[in-house]
């Protein structure tokens, strides 16, 4: 909280080596993830390693990058939450096109 | 004076925290982002406005990709470069990737030189960040380009299901209009960095305020949200 005091005298002031180290964090994680294509992992290993990947690198752009680590959380809130609430978008769709999937088999023939 | 006020994030006076703050700050008189000036919150509600667009372009995506009985095609051999008499899967979209990320960097970095008062450094930086989006935008170009010379088209494609087509180039496309956009803001604001226009604050021609430093850090959160937005179509589109 000291540290978010100083932080608005003027703008955002950290140290520059934070972003390398974070630039350099993201270019393992960029790496990573790209490696579970190279490898041809497959199943529930590939799928649950890019989200991992995924949600590291976001979490570090938005949290260090975008500053938001230093933010009021009424501000973080505001921003942070809204976007969780696509995931009920996300479970509507999956139910709606198992429905369209299992539609098509029964009139259309047999699925992949 | 009254200007100043407005736009300064200034020093505040103590504040509370955690959930008392949040309820302090929200229900209070005028301003709920206590130490966030009007430019930096819109910033940041236009980027919520925008994640729910490409949530949209991605959830299609998933519904037809999901419903389709057609076999999906592999994204790791459609994207795959032949280099030197070797094929490596997905090697362009890594390179993009990387090429976005450092971007992300650079601009990072011009945000914080452009707190210092170092306008040099600052422009530079912003221009580098340029150069990196201008590349991407390219590669994505010649991406397209080496698709729709395969016969990729959004209503079909050699490989399989038709949606593949018509999910990549809306998705793609409308991150690529993003990237190319930011590239046209980062110039006109470099070029306003390398003139001093925010050490005389100088009005800008559109909105007649006053120039602040603040506004690289505006333009940085922009820039990070369409890096943002790539590790998403990263993982989704490409990796999945």
């Amino acid at each position: 909280m000291a540290q978010a005091a100083v932080a608005h005298v003027e703008g955002q002031q950290h140290p520059i080596k934070l972003y390398l180290v974070v630039w350099g964090w993201l270019f393992v994680l960029s790496t990573c993830s790209y490696l579970v294509d190279y490898f041809g992992l497959h199943g529930y290993l590939r799928w649950s390693l890019i989200l991992l990947f995924m949600i590291l690198k976001a979490g570090l752009i938005v949290a260090i990058f975008m500053h938001m680590a230093w933010e009021r959380l009424a501000l973080m809130y505001a921003i942070l939450v809204p976007p969780v609430l696509v995931l009920v978008f996300v479970g509507i769709m999956v139910f709606e096109s198992n429905y369209t999937l299992f539609t098509r088999i029964i009139f259309f023939g047999p699925g992949p | 004076m009254a200007d100043v006020a407005l736009a300064n994030t200034g020093a505040a006076p103590t504040r509370p925290s955690g959930w008392q703050g949040i309820a302090a700050d929200w229900s209070s008189d005028q301003r709920a982002f206590k130490n966030v000036s009007w430019g930096k919150a819109m910033m940041w509600i236009f980027l919520l406005s925008d994640t729910f667009i490409f949530s949209c372009f991605l959830l299609s995506y998933m519904t037809v990709r999901m419903s389709t009985t057609v076999p999906w095609p592999n994204p790791s051999t459609v994207f795959a470069l032949t280099i030197g008499g070797t094929t490596i899967p997905l090697i362009l979209i890594a390179i993009m990737t990387f090429i976005l990320i450092s971007s992300s960097g650079t601009m990072a970095m011009a945000v914080n030189f452009g707190y210092r008062h170092d306008r040099v450094k600052s422009a530079a930086l912003m221009l580098v960040t340029a150069a990196f989006g201008a590349t991407f935008v390219g590669m994505q170009g010649f991406e397209w380009t080496k698709l729709i010379m395969e016969g990729v088209r959004p209503w079909g494609n050699p490989w399989g299901a038709d949606q593949f087509g018509s999910s990549f180039f809306m998705i793609t496309g409308f991150h690529g209009t993003h990237v190319t956009i930011g590239v046209i803001f980062l110039i006109i604001i470099s070029r306003k960095v390398l003139r001093g226009d925010f050490d005389r604050e100088a009005r800008g021609f559109f909105t007649s305020r006053k120039g602040h430093y603040e506004i690289v850090e505006i333009m940085g959160l922009y820039w990070h949200f369409v890096d943002l937005v790539w590790v998403f179509i990263f993982a989704f589109f490409y990796l999945w």
